[in-house]
Parts: C-alpha cells; structure tokens; sequence
C-alpha cells in the first residue's frame, strides 16, 4: 500500500455550489494529509457573468491570499505539478451542483416497478422528474408523442422490462420517444439513457442510437424485487457532467483541469457516506445531509450500499417555494420559537427566493431560516427513506433506522449562531434513534474528499480523522410511550477520573451531560418504563463507552416522533429550555 | 467581491433578447420600429397529434392503406377534406378530423398536427430591433427611464402611467378603485387584498405598478391579464426612494411594464421602461461591478429591506451579527443619514 508521500502531496479541490465557489487546499504535513484552508467567491453561473470560470479563480485568488502560495500561473491556469517553493498543486479535483436541475421525463412500464426505480434514480443527481409514461397509463401513443413535445426534457430515462421479462411492451414505448425524437430539430432533442432490459440493447441502439445521444446502462430493475442503481447512477453523474459543460460556459475548462473527472456534489459526498459505512459497524448506517442552496442531499449507507437522494425542490435557495408543494405554512410555523405569523412566513420564503444569497439579520428571520431547515431536512429524509434497504428502512411508526455517525453539513448548519442551534436542527429534524455521534463538517469538506478519494484514498481517510471534522455530540434517544415527566431511564456515569453520578431521564426532557470534548465515559443505561435505547429492545439496557463532542452528550428523551405542544407559548418556552441545554 | 446590480435609471439605453424556448417564426425585420405588444416570434410549444387509423378507417388491409392515400406528409388540411380514399363499393374516405399538417404516413397510419394558436413572444419594450436571432427572435434597443423590480406575473402592457401613489409606504385600497383608472398603468404601493386585483382585472387597467405584495397573491396576480411588477419584494414594504421619485414624476406619460419572470441565467428581470427620443449617445448600463465604498446600495432583506443608501465600507473577515450569525459585514449609510451594518449579502448595488 502507498502512503501520503508515495501518492504525492497537494490536492487542490473546487466546489461550485449555486451560491459560493469554494476552493479548498489539502496538502501533506508530517507525513499526513491536512485540511489547509479554503478560499470563497460567489458563484458566477449566472447572469451577467455566466462563465464559471470567474468565479473558480477569484475563490482560487482568496486562497491564495490566505496561504501565501501562488496556485495560479501566469496563463491563468492552475499550476501543476506542485514545485519546491510551494507554488502550484499536485492534483486538482472539482464538485458542482450549480445549474438548474436537470428535467427528466420517465418512461417505464409499471408504476410501482420500473417507473418508481427509474424515479428514485432520478433523485441521485441534481434532476427533477417533470413527467412520467408508463404502460397503464391510459394514454394513446399520440397523446405520450404530444408530452414528451410539450414538456421538452433535457433527459428521457427509459426502464422497464425484468431480464428475460417483457420485450414488446417496451419497445412501444421506445417507438414513442423515437417518433418524438423524430419530429423535434436536431440541436432540441433529449439524450436518453436506457436502463431497462438488457436483451433489447441492440434494438434500442437501432431505434434511438441515430437520432440522438444515446447512453444505457445495466438494468435498474432486474426483477421485480431487485434493483440496482450503482451502474446506473454512475451512469446518471456522467450525464450531468455532460449537461453541465454543454450548458454552463467554463465547466468545460474546469473538467479538463481535473482530468475530466468533474463530479456532481452529491456523488461525491455520497462516496464518502458509503466508504463510513464500510468502516464502522456493519448493523448501523452511516447516515450524510448536506443542506444547500440548490438542493437537500440525504446520503445513507448500511455496510458499503449507498441510497443517494437529491431534492432540488427541498433546496434553500430559489427553489424554496416548491418545498410549500408539500408541507403547510403551519408545518413550518410549528419549528418557529418565537412569535411570527404565517403571512410572514411566507413572505419570507417568496423574498428569499428573489434573493437566495441573502442572510438573516433579525431573530425571527434566523428562526425562520433554521425552521425551513427542518422541514427541508425532514421532507427529504422522508422521501430518501423509500430507498433505504428493506430490511433496515424507517419503522411502522416513521421511526428513523440507527445510523451510526450522521454527517451533517451546508452552510445553513455551519454558520449558525452556535453549535448549540446546528445540533438542535438537526435533532429536531432527524429525530435519530438509539445512540449516534453527530458530527459537523464545519468546512464542507465532504464532497472534496468523496472526489479525492478515488486518486488519493490517504486524504479521506486521514482528514476524516482531523479536527475539521466536529463531534456535536454523542446523542442517546430513550423512546419510550410513558406520560410525560416519567422517569425513563436512569443513568450512572463513570468518568475517565472515575468520579460518578446518577441520575434518572424524564421523558420529554433534553439533557446534556457535560463530558468534555474527546474525554470517555461510561455510561450505564438502565431503562424505566420499558424504554428502548437500542440495546436489543425495549427494557433492555447494558454499559456503553461514550465520547463527548463539543457539546457533550446530549440525552433526547422528548419523545419519538417528536410531538412540539400545540400552545404557542409553551412550544416558545421549550425551545428556550433547549437551546439553553444545548448552550446556545 | 461582485455585486449583484439593480437598475433604476432616469436615462439609459438598454438592449433585450427576445427570444423563444423552441425554434419557430422570427416574424419582424431588423431596424424595425415596434411596440411592447408587438409579436417577435412564434411557435407551437405544445402540439397536439391525431394518430388516424387509414387501414382501419377505409376497411382495408394494413399492407394495402397506403396506395388509398390522398395527401402526403407535410401536406396542410382544412378539417373534412379527404385524407385517403374512395374505396369500394361505398366509397369510404378518411377525412381530417380536424385543421393541421400531415406530419407522417405511411404503413397503414396517418400522424396530423392539429393547428393551434401558436405561442407568441412580445416584444415587451418599445424599440428598434437591433438584430434577428434567427429561428428563435431578436434583440431590441431602446432608450428611457428603467426601473428593475423583483416579481413579475409573465404579462407584458403598456399605457398612460396613473399615479395612486403619495406616499412610498402607501397601501392600495378598494375605496381608490375608481372607474377612471381603466385603461391605465397604476403605480402604487402595497397590495394586500384580493378584491382589490380582482376589482382592478374587472375594470380593466394596462399595468400594475407596485412596491410590494403579500405573497399569498401570487396565484391570482399570475392569473391576471395585466402585467403586475412588484419593486422592492414581498410582505409590507415601502417602494424604495429612487424607483418612488422616478416613477412619481411621470405621471400621465406612456409608460411599459414588462412583468417577464426573472431568470437568473439570462438576466432577465421584470422592469418597466418609460420610453424617449434622445439625441445624445446614451450609454448602456454595466451589470457587472465589485463592491466597493461610495457606491449607492438598495437594501434586498429585513430590517431597512427596499431602504437605499451609501456603502461606507466592506470589512475584510468575517463578523459576528446580533443573531449570531456569521458574515462579511457591510457598514451603509441611509439617506437619513443613520449609519448601520448588515451582511454585505444583503445588498445589491444601484447602476
């Protein structure tokens, strides 16, 4: 195996996220890789600019500035290799998710089939399904040649037809996009991937191969109880990747300056989730949110299977309105802990949509900001959790599956008042079970090293250890259906100095044991009133070794799902309570 | 660090694309003097299809329909006239079910468009057309007093500017619906009721001009056949005090309002323009500046939201708000001369 020096040294890596381009410098000290620094400029994708490249050197420039090496040559290209001086970088990486999501049309056979796989392959990249055609729809085929004209999709995912299944069926409906694809001027038609049986490849490749970009991949949906997405979601990354050059000038320049090996944001973050999961318990899932402007990615794992979903629509920036598709104002008023009206609310959504990159000033706007946090978090954790693995997804009750550490990061998170307000959020909007460690990727790190991981696998590895990546807390959620004010678990705490300390958990309480960051303990879990605490079932308690993070450990006993009091003022006090407890 | 650029203007000259989603019809010549409701282009951006049966129709085997065929592909047909046949006995024919162009036949099947109005784009501005895009439309000059706003409904009109407005913060009320505003381009302030659009639409106006909106009139306002440009956002908001003492002082002149959706990728914003001959070379405004001291800001969230004052000075590392909240802080100062700091986010600079 080859070590940090072997791979070679500096690996510079861009993110051009929908708001800010960030350009982040990992390098090799004392023979480990480090998280040096990162550069910001806002993204410039966008009128008037629209080039990229603008906005990829003034965040290279900002680095520049704050490390004092010169990564950028007189060409106005980044310098590699790295030399002696320390100017210039050995590897050099890039993540997107700026652009538009792209507009899908899906075409498959059986809704509940083909078409719900090819959706949820949709979700794994910054796309949105715009229309659907199945089989039982009901409608003639001039009618399906009508919406694939009408709706004018970047993208038609054909699926459908298990291997040595049905044949005729799809091709109908491959003789439908080729008709459409036909009638519409060269330079407008939408690229296909073909994901469906794997014994019509070559007629496919006949029907559609000359008419348009054609790109197929294994079946979605081999059998009727068996998917896989890994081919075709690698497959889906290069279409984005495609798209985006195409659509956005200067990607083209920034993919050829990482080797042809831009990435989409979330792909990468995703490998990272996936390659967590391989690495802690195989029982557990490690469970990834990343929060940005353009979209809500949700990322779990359960020993090395990665369920990736992409919610554009549940994305904080101009998208927002979309997320009121779905839940009510009210919905949303419920995470508010102060007094703000509903019309307020609202106007606040409209106004951030206009404005994406503007920031709260007031107490109510930062309430807001961190409530449609939630509801974002709580909508897409809800729609990823269609693809967790059967035999671990959500419970009878909606209860999340254990995941064990939850990696959280965006902006939103990281630049919150205090830590006390990012774990609270994601509490709030995770309501995670048993016992997890909720880490904060303070410097949006994560995709960068998803991205870097197939070059350089020390540099994943190794900063994933480092300080940049902050342990809130180890979180231990008793649920337990007793009466408020019960006790539900009673505690003893050994400390590393072997000081001890008990003391009983009501329930609908928040408490934090103040286990300073780093230092172990243990903790004995005796539950009371038949509380579950993830060790074999309700009842059932044991001794576990716990970590603090920077906010100890953090006791959730208010209940699962969390149930906030319809009284507003009583809801305002126990927001207080708790943000106090976290030290916020 | 670049600088997000509002326009309001008292003279400029301006250049907008006009431009279809699809191929179609450029239907204007360059040099071309036109107006905002003047047709650029069009196209059929949702076609519907018939699919005729010609074996089924005329009762004759598929591999035999095609030589009954009248009418060839790309044919155009008036609804009855005869598609295919006569056969036999009877002389059965397949008529057009409805007016089109035959798109394909052949193998028995016969594929019609149906014709349909076309979706048309206006020109949205009154102009000169600089030059054609050929296929897709064309771009047009002008020169005039512009004022960006933040939301339009999608409708383009234009018409004599009626000032209801006395006061930046006012609020448009049923009683000031009065019949003489019909056919006029209102500028007013915030709107906030139902009935006030809905008695607007019935009269009905050429434009709406306002400061500000509660958002849960979103829906109707993009029902209405008028174009609607909110200024400075949503919520309770007083109109900010460049676009309020450009726009209260045109009173009575011709005035567009252009209420296209904004679009962040081809800087298309809704704006309203009050068109004049010129004899000097008026400049085109920039869009693209880097935040510097001195430069005349517009205030884009709450507090001060649609205040408009100076940049003073831009702090280089980041700042810790009175929320808590870390950011790269501006200090501006209002035109009342009150000095305050916000995130240099929430600005967006005057040209």
């Amino acid at each position: 195996m080859t070590t940090p020096s072997e791979e070679g040294g500096s690996l510079l890596a861009i993110d051009v996220g929908e708001i800010n381009t960030r350009a982040v410098l990992f390098d090799v000290v004392e023979g480990r890789y480090r998280f040096l620094a990162f550069g910001t400029a806002r993204t410039t994708a966008q009128a008037p600019q629209n080039h990229i490249m603008e906005g990829v050197l003034r965040a290279i420039s900002r680095l520049e500035e704050i490390t004092g090496r010169a990564l950028i040559g007189e060409d106005n290209r980044v310098i590699t290799p790295g030399s002696l001086d320390g100017s210039g970088v050995d590897v050099f990486i890039t993540t997107m998710s700026a652009g538009p999501p792209l507009k899908v049309l899906v075409v498959g056979l059986l809704e509940d089939v083909s078409l719900a796989s090819a959706k949820q392959l949709v979700s794994t990249t910054y796309a949105q399904v715009i229309e659907t055609i199945g089989l039982n729809d009901g409608k003639k085929p001039e009618e399906r040649l009508d919406i694939i004209l009408s709706c004018r999709p970047d993208l038609i995912i054909i699926a459908g037809g298990t291997e040595n299944g049905a044949t005729n069926s799809v091709i109908r409906l491959v003789e439908s996009v080729r008709l459409a694809c036909s009638l519409m001027p060269k330079e407008q038609r939408p690229e296909v991937l073909y994901t469906g049986n794997q014994a019509l490849l070559e007629e496919v490749e006949n029907k559609l191969g000359s008419l348009t970009k054609l790109y197929k991949s294994p079946n979605v949906r081999p059998g009727l109880d068996v998917e896989q997405f890994s081919p075709a979601q690698a497959r889906m990354a290069e279409i984005f990747r495609s798209f985006r050059i195409s659509q956005i000038p200067g990607t083209s320049d920034l993919d050829e300056w990482s080797g042809n090996r831009l990435l989409p944001t979330s792909t990468a973050f995703g490998r990272i989730i996936q390659f967590l999961s391989k690495v802690y318990d195989p029982t557990k899932g490690v469970l990834g949110v990343d929060v940005g402007a353009s979209a809500t990615t949700i990322a779990s794992a359960f020993d090395g299977e990665l369920t990736l979903g992409v919610f554009p629509e549940y994305g904080l920036g101009q998208g927002l309105s979309g997320l009121l598709d779905d839940v009510s104002l009210e919905e949303i008023q419920r995470w508010v802990p102060l007094e703000v009206g509903t019309d307020y609310i609202r106007d606040y959504i409209f106004n951030k949509t206009i404005y994406p990159a503007s920031l709260p000033v007031t107490e109510e706007d930062l309430a807001i900001e961190l409530a449609l946090t939630r509801q974002a978090i709580r909508c897409s954790i809800s729609c990823a959790s269609d693809g967790f693995p059967k035999k671990i997804g959500l419970s009878a009750d909606g209860l999340l599956p254990w995941f064990e550490p939850i990696v959280a990061t965006g902006s939103v998170l990281t630049q919150a008042p205090s830590y006390g307000h990012s774990l609270l959020t994601l509490l709030d909007a995770l309501q995670p079970t048993s016992i997890t460690t909720v880490v904060l990727d303070q410097s949006n790190l994560t995709a960068p090293l998803g991205a870097a991981a197939s070059i350089k696998p020390f540099i994943s590895v190794q900063v994933l250890e480092s300080s940049a990546y902050l342990s809130l807390a180890t979180v231990i959620t008793p649920i337990s259906n007793a009466r408020p004010g019960s006790p539900i678990l009673r505690l003893r705490v050994t400390y590393e100095s072997g000081d001890e300390t008990s003391f009983d958990i009501k329930q609908g309480t928040l408490e934090a044991l103040p286990i300073p960051m780093g230092e172990a303990a243990r903790l004995r879990l005796q539950p009371l009133n038949r509380s579950d605490v993830g060790m074999g079932g309700p009842g059932r308690g044991g001794s576990v070794r716990v970590v603090g993070g920077i906010l100890g450990v953090v006791i959730d006993a208010r209940g699962r799902p969390l149930l906030l009091p319809g009284d507003t003022g009583r809801r305002q006090a126990l927001y207080k309570k708790w943000l106090w407890t976290l030290g916020g | 660090m670049l600088a997000p650029v509002v326009h309001i203007l008292p003279i400029t000259r301006i250049r907008r694309h006009r431009l279809l989603p699809v191929a179609g019809r450029v239907l204007i010549r360059k040099g071309q003097n036109i107006n905002p409701n003047d047709v650029v282009a069009e196209a059929n951006l949702h076609p519907h299809h018939v699919l005729l049966d010609v074996a089924h129709s005329l009762g004759v085997p598929k591999g035999d329909a095609d030589r009954y065929l009248e009418r060839d592909a790309g044919d155009t047909v008036s609804e009855g006239d005869v598609l295919a046949g006569p056969v036999g006995w009877n002389k059965r024919v397949l008529r057009a079910p409805c007016s089109g162009r035959i798109v394909l036949s052949g193998d028995g099947k016969m594929l019609l468009e149906e014709e349909k109005p076309p979706f048309q784009i206006l020109a949205g501005l009154p102009g000169v057309v600089a030059f054609l895009i050929p296929g897709r439309g064309a771009v047009i000059e002008s020169v005039g007093s512009l004022v960006q706003g933040v939301w339009g409904n999608g409708a383009v009109g234009f018409g004599v500017l009626h000032v209801l407005i006395k006061k930046p913060d006012d609020i448009l009320t049923m009683d000031q619906i009065e019949v003489d505003l019909r056919g006029k381009v209102i500028l007013t302030g915030y709107c906030g009721e139902e009935q006030v659009l809905r008695s607007l639409s019935e009269l009905p106006i050429q434009g709406l001009v306002l400061s500000s909106m509660d958002s849960a009139l979103i829906p109707l306002a993009k029902e209405q056949p008028f174009p609607i440009v909110v200024i400075d956002g949503f919520g309770v908001l007083p109109m900010n005090s460049l676009a309020y003492n450009l726009l209260r002082t045109s009173s009575e002149r011709e005035i567009t309002v252009n209420a296209e959706k904004r679009d962040v990728y081809t800087n298309q914003r809704p704006e309203v323009l009050i068109s004049m001959p010129v004899d000097q070379v008026v400049q085109e405004p920039r869009d693209t500046i880097v935040f510097s001291p001195g430069q005349r800001v517009r205030i884009v969230r709450a507090p001060h939201q649609a205040k408009i004052g100076t940049l003073i000075a831009i702090k280089t590392d980041l700042d810790v708000l009175p929320n808590g909240v870390k950011a790269k802080i501006a200090e501006v100062e209002l035109e009342n001369s009150k000095k305050i700091k916000l995130p240099l986010a929430n600005l967006e600079v005057l040209e």
